[in-house]
């Protein structure tokens, strides 16, 4: 049985232009100790996934869905108070940034205490030697006095540390982590890519990881999940989806990086723009971008089927990886 | 490829290719600020930017990459003459800015402009994208107000913008076409250099290629020059001829761009491509993860200011400035660096 199995998740948002889906209709499962990666670009849904998942959204966010469990327990029908036992005790979040994550009216060290106390009744000594002991796995140098500092005394590599042992401290596990290194310098961001991998291993924690950088989930996942407007456009092991994606979307999307277009002057596009709350189109969501689409994209939605070792929403998967031969858009 | 060697005091200084014009030439740059530390104490000198050299020719692109706060930044903004350099020289088209006056520096200006990193941030939410267009020509030309509206419908057409968009907000745009629209503010006056200080990093993939694109084909097709600022080293091995790679303040690295790249001779630039996250398995180099981070500028280390995370530091790294010299092709700033292989 997976640790976390979604079924159908929708999340909709009221607005004054009408009702905004912004997660429509997913399936993710993660298991026991497994890293799933979550790419899509902006306003793909990825992040509200997350949010929904951790039950930390507003209350003009609508979560519906057939299936959430997690570790054999219904979140959808659990009551809200043993909901938050759950949350930031056996699943934790690592946000974007850090800088604006933490509080800036409260050491790093009470911040990290609060958890303790209030998921593991930790007080005193015990508290605080616990909390010292946390920094020093996550690598910060001489903890013992890092833990009155505030965290605008500390760089935003050391902050996402802070954050990652509040969200550790509880040994969860399942570990949502929502772009935790787009604000870092790159050597900062592998410092910390290493060390959720080696905590991961470690613990044998389960690892969702959200992201819009390739490079980062290609080197750091174990089983992909491709999002586009919302919905699941692909979901595969991360090798064969960076070796043959399937899905048109995927296959453009790798093309337009610049490090698969060595040589070459033009880097390939996506022509048009994420369909937003007004113009969704009838079909398949991306037929406008896709430049494979018929009649039948345009006016069917396609399901997720299966493709050899994983799903694509597309009724003509890609045979060879490749949407062009060779020649630009 | 040529580097110029020392004579006369004169800084070392690489040159991609003779032949083309330079349009932009930076020798010894420096920008240093004061800092108060608080009421008692001493004030402290930041030294944001600390001798940068450069020559920039026409239609060639020139990357500055580093870390935050290494004077990336600071260069592009002490380039353009946002804040004037405390010393060294800068020449726009051979003449040089350093201590012009207003009127004569207002002239100047023309030849290098800017583009910023957040197109978001970078618009004026209150003027549409005709005003935006045509403040440029309304301040630097005399050309009437048709003129300025045709010229600007124009250079929407350039940058791949529908000439009926031309009253709409930048709110009404997404993030790909606002950069076009900063992109086609640059170039209203017709500069020899845009200073792009990263440019696309703001952007989701699909657009990032884009804007790419768009920033290749204008640059070919206007013979521009860009000095293009990046953390990206996927979106410079792709747009640059050249390549300077700095820290703290100071370029530890700087030569054409496949020489650099594919054999890097300065540890940092070494870790920087190690560090760089890759698609591509075959691309992924060996791992040398960095050590520790960025030193605090107020207080750099002695010696090279790269030492302390350096894996190959020896003690006269930490004594010793390594000047920037030039070794196999390149201009590089270690002691080691005929090592480095």
């Amino acid at each position: 049985m997976p640790l976390l199995d979604i079924k159908n998740l929708s999340v909709e948002f009221t607005t004054r232009a009408g009702t905004f889906r912004a997660v429509d209709g997913i399936d993710l499962t993660v298991d026991e100790g497994e890293v799933v990666g979550i790419v899509g670009e902006s306003g793909s849904g990825k992040s509200v996934t997350s949010l929904a998942v951790m039950g930390l959204l507003g209350s003009n966010g609508r979560v519906v869905a057939d299936r959430m469990m997690f570790g054999g327990r219904d979140l959808l029908t659990m009551p809200a108070a043993q909901r938050r036992k759950i949350t930031g005790k056996d699943v934790a979040m690592v946000f974007q940034e850090p800088m604006t994550s933490l509080n800036p009216c409260f050491t790093v060290g009470f911040q990290i205490m609060e958890t303790l106390r209030v998921h593991e009744g930790l007080s005193g000594k015990a508290l605080r030697n616990r909390a010292i002991a946390l920094l020093e796995q996550v690598g910060i140098p001489a903890p013992e006095t890092r833990l009155s500092a505030f965290p605008h005394q500390l760089s935003g590599g050391m902050n996402q540390r802070v954050m990652i042992a509040i969200a550790i401290a509880c040994n969860p596990r399942l570990l949502v982590a929502d772009e935790p290194t787009t604000a870092l310098d790159v050597t900062i961001q592998k410092q910390i890519l290493d060390l959720l991998v080696q905590l991961q291993r470690e613990r044998g924690m389960a690892l969702i990881l959200i992201t819009h950088d390739m490079g980062v989930v290609a080197e750091t996942a174990q089983r992909v999940v491709v999002m586009y407007a919302g919905q699941v456009a692909e979901t595969r092991p991360v090798q064969s989806l960076f070796e043959r994606p399937r899905h048109p979307y995927t296959g453009a999307l790798l093309d337009a990086l610049p490090e698969r277009a060595l040589g070459k002057r033009r880097l390939p596009t996506i022509p048009g723009m994420v369909p937003g709350i007004a113009d969704r189109p009838a079909g398949c969501l991306f037929s406008p971008r896709c430049r494979f689409a018929d009649a039948r994209c345009r006016a069917e939605r396609p399901a997720l089927f299966d493709v050899d070792d994983g799903r694509a929403r597309c009724f003509y998967p890609l045979p060879d990886g490749h949407p062009a031969a060779g020649e630009a858009l | 490829m040529t580097i110029r060697t020392e004579t006369q005091n004169e800084p070392h200084i690489f040159e991609a290719s003779a032949g083309n014009s330079v349009v932009l030439e930076a020798r010894d740059l420096r920008k240093h600020y004061a800092v108060k530390r608080g009421a008692f104490k001493p004030m402290a000198t930041v030294k944001a930017l600390d001798g940068v050299s450069f020559r920039l020719q026409a239609g060639k692109t020139l990357a500055v990459v580093g870390e935050s706060g290494c004077g990336k930044s600071t260069l592009a903004r002490s380039v353009t003459m946002i804040e004037p350099p405390t010393s060294g020289e800068l020449h726009y088209d051979g003449r040089d800015v350093v201590g012009r006056s207003a009127a004569e520096m207002k002239e100047l200006r023309r030849t290098v402009q800017m583009v910023f990193q957040n197109p978001y941030g970078s618009l004026n939410p209150r003027k549409t994208v005709g005003s935006i267009l045509t403040e440029p020509l309304v301040i630097n030309t005399a050309m009437d107000k048709h003129e300025r509206r045709d010229r600007a419908v124009a250079m929407m057409g350039k940058v791949g913008l529908r000439p009926d968009q031309v009253d709409r907000y930048p709110h009404m745009f997404s993030g790909g076409q606002r950069q076009r629209i900063a992109i086609a503010r640059a170039l209203m006056l017709n500069p020899r250099v845009v200073v792009a200080d990263e440019p696309v990093s703001a952007l989701d993939v699909s657009i990032q290629a884009q804007v790419l694109n768009l920033m290749m084909d204008l640059q070919e097709e206007l013979n521009l020059a860009y000095l293009f600022i990046s953390h990206d080293l996927s979106v410079v091995r792709h747009i640059a001829d050249s390549l300077m790679v700095m820290y703290l303040g100071k370029p530890v690295e700087h030569g054409a761009k496949d020489v650099v790249f594919t054999r890097p001779r300065h540890p940092y630039t070494r870790i920087l491509l190690a560090a760089t996250p890759r698609v591509n398995p075959d691309l992924r180099l060996d791992r040398v993860v960095p050590k520790g981070e960025l030193p605090s500028p107020l207080n750099p280390p002695p010696g090279c200011a790269f030492h302390k995370r350096c894996p190959f530091a020896t003690e006269r790294c930490s004594a010793e400035v390594p000047p920037l010299r030039p070794v196999d092709e390149r201009l590089v700033a270690c002691h080691y660096a005929e090592k480095m292989d």
